[in-house]
């Protein structure tokens, strides 16, 4: 799960690729990898990486971001610094990147190099209780079309079973076995499970490939 | 498994349109309103739907009177400056006594402004926008599932009364995921004796037209359809309280300030302060009556918007100045937090407050 040096987060919009790769780069951090998270994101304009930006710092995990995120300049914009992804090979890099085959365009630059060398894992995010990622069929649709722009195949599969903090084990097993017949269908190995905090413990009774996640705050009004 | 799924609030408000039976589309993109268009285009052929990109927001809107006026559910979307640019259209479907659904997911304004969520098309959605004598029925969700659920009320009683319906969102309820369920509200369904879609064998021709060459006729038509206003504002507002039994307080919020001042309120209430909120989830018809019956109990209200204040008349004459009315707010795109609100109840409490 963590053996790497590239780490990919694509999926279906709204899947939690923010969420997990933040989450991701968090738990490199506490192996003490030295390590950056790219904020590749050019579709969504709120809801971002630089929301965690305090937690991130503190873990010592290096934020790449548009500087315009979260900003009211509203443009599909990557930072120049991105290339260190695929040039500075002493660092984990871990991509945030945006949702879809629109947002998997961002990697337009990098899927030559990164294939190249051969040493990452994509990891496909599912969570089966999005509307259109609730069938085996609309999982592999998005899959399909997000290969067909990113040029990087997926290697795994993550499953990002949750309905926000209405969360329960049951949703998490039900997004488990999910992830499992969607990984049988497309020969792409479940690589781990997402799992908040409070959870972790009890699903961890039931399967070991847990990555303990916790919320990125946004406002006390959510 | 769940009955529940994850969605954001601009796509679930999309499915529910579908759901209400719109199968006429046409939109322009715009953050932070997008998914609107985005989850329609992906929907709409999926069901033998029309998603249309129009090649401006005016040309969207005109659309809209076209399907409307053969008497189908149509609807728009966008955001502030989009919304600016539709108004024209807006009070043409007022005058043509059409039917329709437009929504709104606020950004920061005025002109461009920027992307963040707002609340400053309050005076835009409830005092015009448009010209001439109309009104819109606003409604202002504030959470996912509202989304959801006011794309039904919104069409429901746009084909009541023959007015378009105006779901009044903000960016953060455009954007922000909460799990939802799905179920389909009640749809109903009104005859359309007026739509332009063939004579039927009847005598006589429908015609769709906001224009009048007599200005007695025009008169005619404004004061009756004031008469449909008056029954609006009699039999359809909406509101919530929350915590008002012995409040001494009142916020009055909508929409994300709602969500925002909710959690104000309970802190206020941890501290042994008497607050309680009334939230409009129609601004109009404006919930006048509750406000009024509340200024008879309550010391003072305190109304907190994304704005600088523009719903603070409103609730000055829902309430008959009886109480003194104060405010606060965040504009521009800055959304306040809980304490901001619980430190302008606190100065209210201690006499420090300056009244608007």
């Amino acid at each position: 799960m963590f053996d790497k040096r590239v780490a990919l987060f694509m999926g279906h919009y709204g899947s939690g690729k923010t969420f997990c790769a933040v989450n991701y780069a968090l738990a490199l951090a506490r192996k003490g990898f030295p390590v950056s998270i790219y904020d590749l994101d050019i579709v969504n304009p709120y809801f971002r990486t630089v929301d965690a930006y305090k937690t991130l710092e503190k873990a010592g995990v290096e934020l790449i971001v548009s500087p315009y995120a979260e900003t009211n300049v509203d443009i599909p914009a990557m930072n120049a610094a991105s290339y260190k992804m695929v040039d500075d090979k002493s660092r984990r890099a871990v991509l945030d990147v945006g949702g879809d085959e629109r947002g998997a365009l961002a990697l337009g630059r990098f899927y030559e190099k990164i294939n190249e060398e051969n040493d990452f894992d994509c990891f496909l995010v599912v969570n089966p209780f999005r509307p259109e990622t609730r069938d085996i069929a609309g999982a592999i649709d998005v899959k399909n079309e997000i290969e067909t722009v990113s040029r990087i195949k997926f290697t795994g599969i993550v499953n990002n079973a949750n309905l926000g903090e209405e969360t329960t084990l049951e949703h998490i097993f039900y997004g488990k076995e999910f992830c499992e017949k969607l990984g049988e269908k497309l020969n792409i190995p479940v690589k781990f499970s997402a799992v908040t905090g409070r959870l972790c413990e009890k699903a961890k009774e039931k399967t070991d490939k847990v990555l303990p996640v916790e919320p990125i705050k946004y406002g006390d009004w959510l | 498994m769940s009955e529940k799924v994850l969605m954001k609030g601009n796509e679930a408000l999309a499915e529910a349109a579908i759901m209400a039976g719109c199968k006429h589309y046409f939109g322009y993109p715009i953050t932070p309103q997008t998914e609107v268009a985005a989850y329609m285009a992906k929907r709409m052929p999926k069901i033998g739907g029309t998603f249309l990109q129009a090649e401006s927001e005016i040309a969207a809107i005109n659309m809209v009177i076209g399907a409307a006026s053969c008497g189908v559910r149509a609807m728009t979307s966008s955001s502030s400056p989009g919304i600016s640019l539709k108004s024209e259209g807006i009070s043409y479907l007022a005058g043509c006594e059409l039917p329709a659904l437009i929504v709104n997911v606020q950004r920061g304004g005025p002109g461009l402004g920027g992307i963040q969520p707002s609340q400053s098309d309050y005076f835009q959605a409830t005092k015009g926008g448009g010209h001439g004598d109309y009104h819109l029925i606003v409604l202002a969700p504030a959470s996912v599932q509202e989304m959801f659920d006011m794309a039904f009320k919104g069409f429901n009683l746009a084909d009541k009364y023959r007015v378009p319906a105006m779901i009044l969102a903000d960016g953060t309820m455009g954007q922000m995921m909460e799990p939802v369920s799905l179920d389909a509200n009640a749809i109903e369904t009104y005859d359309k004796p007026w739509a332009t879609k063939g004579t039927g064998n009847h005598e006589g021709r429908n015609v769709i037209n906001s224009l009048s060459l007599s200005p007695a006729q025009l008169e005619e038509w404004n004061v009756s359809r004031y008469e449909r206003y008056a029954a609006i504002e009699r039999d359809e507002v909406m509101y919530e309280e929350f915590m008002m039994d012995d409040a001494e307080i009142c916020v009055v919020a909508f929409g994300i300030a709602a969500r925002v001042s909710k959690n104000a309120v309970v802190a206020a209430r941890k501290q042994g302060l008497k607050v309680g909120m009334i939230r409009p989830i129609t601004l109009w018809p404006f919930p006048k009556e509750v406000l009024n019956k509340a200024a008879d109990k309550v010391k003072a209200f305190l109304s907190v918007e994304l704005n600088m204040g523009q719903m603070v008349d409103d609730v000055k004459l829902a309430t008959g100045c009886k109480k003194p009315v104060y405010f606060y707010g965040r504009t521009g795109g800055v959304i306040m937090s809980p304490d901001e609100v619980l430190s302008a109840i606190q100065k209210i409490e201690k006499g420090e407050a300056k009244q608007w």
